[in-house]
């Protein structure tokens, strides 16, 4: 049963969208369903995270005698769809699940006031699946495949509520912009195809020459998966997205934006790992790449008066720390003494950095979709006071900001201190850039506690009261998560994050799908 | 491996235990407290004594005053408008323009990668 566990974790969520439309005469059934089904790919997913510890590599091909059968008699190169999970894999198995199951649970009271909540919840478990697809599978045009389902599943969430006219907007953009980049993941897959005859990634990487076609098709697998995951200078779709789409799909579509950075990083380190004395500058292109997100992200997050939008931006500058972090580690790929001596802790850093901040950011977002829920709006100016009204909310709130601004002892701190010290060991302007934006995002946050929460009540808002009572337990699972992984960073760095890095570093082990000679 | 130690985060050239921070945390929490506890005992709430004096002027309500959240932060965007106009005419907002930037960011790292920079 358990050699079968990557299969489960697509079949379950699949199982659970498809069934959900059955569910359209009774919201509430359609909602707990949906609960359970996430409730039970996230308890999969905890057994797979096990399993990959003890196995380094689990291998599923699909149609094969056996689940492990990569090649069987006779043959040389893998001809089967192959799901191929290390750590790093696992890891994001684990937060989309996670994630899948907080924004389930919120989304229960928090668009209970919306039609058409059948295609809501099962659009949502088609998200999941597409996530999942893109990090445990181990074939190239799978990935493109399950990036077009999360693309167009993420699109049609974002303009869910079409009764708003910036919702269809944003909907249409997110599809047009995930459709851009997937035709050009399917261009740089044909000419891989059309080089070496296989789409296995494991198999490619053993053959990849960095010869000029090989070299365009990098550039446009990184440039597409850099603007999937929300990189400067192609970030634009973000906010749009973010600000529109239901505070209970941002958690997951958070993941999803963070799954096209997975990509980038196998893309780097397992496609074209052979490479990695041409891969070095790739790394600085990620470096300068995360100094300026990190930047541009935060400066323009420091203007915004929509709480959401506010918060969007300050997504795209986190992206720039987690850009960093593991560009520092490609930078120095190709020299085995920096790589121990700071590249692995940076990389670590950086991946740290991606739970962290799925964590709490999909915490701060539900704490905007909080106060979008009592006050019916999303703008700063019209809000004030709310504190005494919603004290659940607020202390989800000081958790979740305080995280992000890497204020010990939350979780952020521990990612956000692993990539000040390494990234100040390749060039000390990227630390400096890390550290002036982490006071930038102190201070956006604080103009956000100023003008929502505190000051005199506003008379329109004398009888509001604190959300409904799963939006809260929601939050507070994750205000809970950002203080336990900033207490005891090792256990999960040990636990989780090593792993996923000496994942991406062992060539050797993923080529050969985990010791097949 | 003390449990101490197995808590401590270590980096490349330092260290970070967030279980020996807190603990300091609360010997100064504590410390703040005993020296506040010693402080002035002839302070006197919802009296004149707490309300701000300003040459003897009437002073507003301060439940009265709001800072908008549009206003707060206005000297450094201010003292940054070159930089902010840059930005915002980058942020148009039109999707041709995401495309543009895609294009852009494409054919620059493809220049660099093949041409070798």
């Amino acid at each position: 049963m358990i050699e079968h566990l990557p299969a489960l974790m697509i079949a379950v969520p699949l199982f659970g969208a498809f069934t959900t439309p059955l569910l359209k005469k009774n919201y509430k059934a359609a909602a707990v369903w949906a609960t359970l089904i996430t409730a039970v790919t996230l308890g999969m997913s905890l057994l797979l995270v096990r399993e990959v510890l003890i196995r380094e590599i689990m291998v599923y091909v699909f149609g094969a005698d056996k689940p492990t059968l990569v090649l069987p008699s006779g043959y040389r190169v893998p001809i089967r769809i192959i799901f191929e999970v290390d750590a790093m894999g696992a890891l994001m198995a684990l937060s989309a699940t996670l994630m899948s199951f907080i924004g389930a649970l919120y989304s229960y009271s928090h668009v209970r006031n919306e039609t058409g909540l059948e295609k809501y919840y099962a659009l949502l478990l088609l998200l999941e699946v597409g996530i999942l697809g893109m990090v445990l599978t181990g074939d190239l045009f799978n990935l493109f495949v399950f990036l077009e389902i999360a693309g167009i599943a993420g699109s049609a969430l974002v303009g869910f509520r079409n009764y708003r006219g910036e919702a269809s907007e944003a909907g249409i953009k997110y599809l047009i912009v995930s459709s851009v980049a997937s035709l050009m993941v399917l261009f740089s897959i044909g000419l891989l195809y059309g080089e070496y005859g296989n789409l296995n990634i494991a198999y490619l990487s053993t053959q990849i020459g960095f010869n000029t076609v090989d070299i365009i098709a990098l550039g446009i697998l990184f440039t597409s998966f850099a603007m999937k995951c929300g990189s400067v200078p192609t970030h634009h779709w973000v906010p749009d997205a973010y600000t529109e789409v239901p505070s209970g799909i941002n958690p997951t579509l958070l993941v999803a934006t963070y799954a096209s950075l997975y990509a980038l990083f196998r893309v780097s380190f397992s496609l074209f790992g052979k490479v990695s004395s041409e891969m070095s500058s790739v790394g600085w292109i990620m470096c300068v790449l995360g100094v300026l997100t990190m930047f541009i992200g935060v400066t323009m997050a420091l203007v915004q008066k929509d709480v959401k939008r506010l918060m969007s931006y300050h997504a795209i500058s986190q992206t720039g720390y987690m850009l960093l972090g593991v560009g520092v580690g490609l930078a120095v790929l190709n020299d085995p003494a920096k790589l121990a001596a700071f590249g692995r802790d940076a990389m670590a850093g950086g991946i740290f950095h991606i739970i962290n901040h799925i964590i709490y950011k999909s915490l701060l977002l539900m704490t905007a979709g909080a106060l979008f829920y009592v006050t019916g709006t999303r703008n700063l100016n019209e809000m004030g006071g709310l504190a005494r009204k919603m004290p659940y909310t607020t202390i989800a709130f000081i958790v979740g900001a305080a995280a992000i601004s890497g204020i010990p002892p939350f979780n952020g701190f521990a990612s956000k201190f692993l990539i000040y010290e390494t990234s100040y060991q390749l060039s000390p302007i990227f630390a400096i850039f890390a550290m002036v934006t982490s006071v930038l995002t102190l201070a956006s946050f604080v103009k956000v506690f100023a003008s929502a929460f505190l000051g005199p009540p506003v008379e329109k808002y004398e009888e509001v009261k604190e959300v409904p009572r799963s939006m809260v337990v929601a939050m507070l699972i994750l205000a809970a998560l950002c203080l336990l992984f900033g207490l005891f960073p090792n256990v999960v760095l040990d636990k989780l994050v090593y792993p996923a890095v000496d994942a991406l570093l062992k060539l050797g082990s993923y080529q050969t799908w985990g010791g097949i000679p | 491996m003390t449990w101490i130690e197995s808590l401590t985060l270590n980096s490349p050239s330092g260290f970070w235990n967030p279980i020996v921070w807190l603990a300091f945390l609360i010997v100064f929490a504590v410390i703040g407290y005993v020296i506040y506890s010693r402080g002035n005992r002839s302070y006197k709430p919802n009296t004149d004594q707490v309300k701000p004096f300003l040459s003897g002027n009437e002073v507003e309500d301060v439940e009265e005053i709001r800072v908008r959240a549009g206003d707060i932060y206005w000297g450094f965007i201010e003292a940054l408008k070159g930089y902010y106009n840059v930005l915002m005419r980058m942020h148009s907002g039109d999707l041709r323009d995401y495309i543009l930037w895609y294009l852009g960011l494409g054919a620059i790292i493809l220049f660099i990668l093949v041409g070798g920079v």
